[in-house]
């Protein structure tokens, strides 16, 4: 019962967060918002006992994404009302489409039962069980192929953005530091031999 | 899992050896090419053209005659898995080929280019053999990340930015549909192994509302992948935004990706549901052979009219797979290898006309293309009624396979519809014919183009003809890997 109050109140919170999230007129607070859906959806995988998880999720996504992410949108100039001039304009459009959309979900999720107790509940687990130890048991075995095209991915994600970033601009100011390690005292200071002057 | 795990041997890593071949390869060449100075570039090409042709030579090493799973159940490998993994290899290596000049005349030929095209390649093979939704979903997130890069790499034009920008937004939000599918199909079935799916979606639960919702949602998710109307806003802005030759590959090999998708997901993963997404794939088929095929005519800009024509030939390859039986998947597998071989002739003849500083991208540029080129004139003329279906070329074939499973399957209307359709689409492709033969050239440049690129593409242009005169061949290829 505790269990049950508890998903539904962050679950509650998860979705106010996900609206201020593309309500917010400030990106930072669409940011901040973002982090506070991270939390909420971390409290939930705690709830049905997937702490590792729950860790990670703030760990990588709350520590070190969205702090990047901040500084990002912080250091861009984003003209938020010139973004927005369109969105009167189809907002009733939006609007019928999102309706039609509710519409369709309340049909399929309360007239009808939805199918999904296969899954089941998950059962309280034994006390010194331990969900690293399980992820790790699998992930280099079960599921060995998927983790692998998870990290081409990734790197596939660093090729494209160094390819798309790199540029070479004719006049772009850059330091050669092969160049500078090789300079010699004889390159920058010329050594003037020249009689000494007597003092007047 | 209990206590003790297995440990993965090497072994069991040899049914996907050709995708760990090409990943290991990709990887070399993008080390390789950095040493590389910039008058190399051509070492590239070979190594990534030698890359290819070796993932051939494992993929038919490991063929195997039969289906069957491996990696715990996350890799399939089957006759249908090996011929269309042969497939893309051959239509990417044509496209790099196609797309050489015209990269190094924009000076776009960086060892990127290339390193990117084998890894949306690896995604295709991933794709091909998934087992699992997983599986399935990395692979499309491999060969789309490798995409929208590409599109983006011309980076001091506009348009291409903004083309890349459209295709990533729509494509992540295609991904994110596909992946909402797959979390509601897990709840529903328990399972996301496609062969313990297909066990589970059998009989009276196949019809059960959870799975049909999570249906609608997958359906939306491969209708996006492959450009079908209502999905298909971002073909014909990523067509013509991207540079040709990027144009070209998406045109391409990715359609096959797309054609497996719909196989190991709809067929193989759901069934058991085929009376549900069947009404879904109608509406799909004849919305895109009509908008494709009507909105065609009025476009002057040659890639966007291609972009049309893709989204109409996807409405056929629909087709094929909507009839539900082996008779539908064979003739829509025919399809698509045949539009992959019309679509590489057509984008290599855009890539042919043009030259630095010259697209080649409006109609009116193919004027009197026949008294400059009498020889690759009569290329594009056997690649426009190809794409149209005219008799003697393979794409009448292709066409009349599908038409005639979804008229096995009892859909007269569909296939009338069909018929009338592809003539209204056969306007624009003979509009094209029409500009070559009977109209005057306004300028008198040479194409100046390499002996290779000549040859491989008059042979495409040829392939259309051979195949369309003995249609056996492929007929009989499709119907030995689709029992």
């Amino acid at each position: 019962m505790l269990v049950t109050i508890l998903f539904y109140s962050f679950a509650a919170v998860l979705i106010g967060a996900a609206l201020g999230v593309i309500l917010s007129r400030n990106p930072v607070h669409s940011v901040l918002f973002l982090v506070l859906c991270f939390f909420n959806a971390a409290v939930l995988w705690l709830l049905i006992e997937a702490e590792f998880l729950a860790l990670v999720l703030v760990l990588v996504y709350v520590g070190a994404v969205m702090v990047l992410f901040l500084f990002v949108v912080m250091m861009l100039d984003i003209n938020i009302e010139k973004l927005r001039e369109g969105f009167a304009r189809n907002a009733p459009l939006g609007v019928l489409i999102a309706l039609i959309v509710i519409v369709e979900l309340y049909y399929v999720l309360w007239v009808r039962r939805l199918g999904i107790e296969v899954t089941g509940g998950t059962a309280p687990l034994p006390e010194n069980y331990s969900n690293t130890a399980q992820i790790g048991a699998v992930l280099y075995t079960e599921y060995v192929y998927p983790f692998q095209l998870a990290a081409i991915v990734l790197l596939i994600a660093i090729i494209a953005a160094i390819a798309l970033t790199m540029r070479k601009r004719p006049g772009q100011k850059v330091q050669d530091v092969a160049h500078q390690v090789s300079v010699r005292a004889k390159d920058r200071v010329r050594i003037v031999k020249m009689a000494t002057e007597r003092e007047p | 899992m209990d206590g003790m795990a297995t440990v993965l041997t090497l072994a069991e890593l040899t049914p996907a050896a050709a995708e760990v071949f090409l990943a290991a390869a990709a990887c070399v060449i993008l080390l390789v090419d950095t040493f590389l100075p910039e008058k190399r570039r051509g070492w590239t090409f070979l190594l990534s053209i030698a890359a290819l042709a070796g993932a051939a030579w494992v993929t038919s090493l490991i063929a195997v005659p039969e289906r069957s799973v491996a990696l715990y159940g996350h890799f399939v490998a089957d006759p249908m898995g090996t011929v269309l993994k042969l497939f893309a290899y051959g239509a990417a290596a044509v496209a790099l080929l196609y797309s050489r000049d015209y990269m190094a005349r924009r000076s776009l030929l960086r060892g990127e280019y290339f390193v990117l095209a084998l890894f949306a390649v690896l995604g295709i093979q991933v794709i091909v053999s998934a087992g699992s939704l997983l599986t399935l979903y990395m692979g499309i997130e491999i060969m789309s990340l490798s995409l929208y890069a590409m599109v983006a790499f011309d980076r001091e034009n506009g348009i291409a930015a903004e083309a890349a920008m459209k295709y990533f937004v729509l494509g992540a939000i295609a991904s994110g549909t596909l992946l909402y599918g797959i979390s509601i199909l897990y709840g529903v079935t328990g399972t996301i192994r496609l062969d313990e799916l297909g066990a589970a979606v059998q009989g009276p639960d196949a019809s059960s509302i959870g799975l049909l919702l999570a249906l609608a949602f997958i359906v939306v998710g491969v209708a996006f992948k492959f450009g079908a109307v209502p999905f298909h806003m971002w073909v014909p802005d990523v067509y013509h935004g991207s540079p040709t030759a990027v144009t070209l590959f998406i045109g391409s090999a990715p359609k096959i990706a797309s054609f497996a998708l719909a196989m190991r997901v709809l067929a193989e993963g759901l069934g058991g549901a085929v009376d549900a997404w069947q009404d879904m794939l109608i509406v799909l088929a004849v919305l895109s052979m009509a908008i494709g095929n009507v909105v065609a005519i009025a476009q002057t800009n040659i890639k966007r009219m291609l972009a049309y024509s893709t989204i109409s030939h996807v409405g056929f390859i629909l087709l094929g797979v909507l009839a539900g039986n082996a008779v539908g998947y064979r003739a829509a597998m025919f399809y698509t290898l045949t539009y992959v071989i019309l679509a590489t002739g057509a984008f290599g003849v855009v890539l042919l006309m043009s030259r630095k500083g010259f697209e080649a991208e409006w109609l009116d540029d193919y004027k009197g293309l026949n008294q400059k080129s009498p020889w690759f004139a009569f290329v594009m003329l056997l690649l426009m009624f190809g794409m149209a279906g005219v008799p003697p070329t393979v794409g009448f074939w292709a066409k009349v396979q599908v038409i005639s499973a979804v008229l096995n399957v009892g859909f007269t209307w569909l296939a009338a519809l069909a018929v009338l359709l592809s003539v209204i689409g056969a306007y624009y492709y003979l509009r094209i014919v029409k500009l070559m033969y009977f109209d005057e050239a306004s300028g008198r440049e040479a194409l100046d183009a390499g002996g290779g690129f000549r040859f491989v593409l008059s042979l495409n242009g040829l392939a259309v003809l051979a195949l369309g005169l003995f249609p056996g061949l492929l007929i009989s290829l499709c119907g030995y890997v689709l029992p």
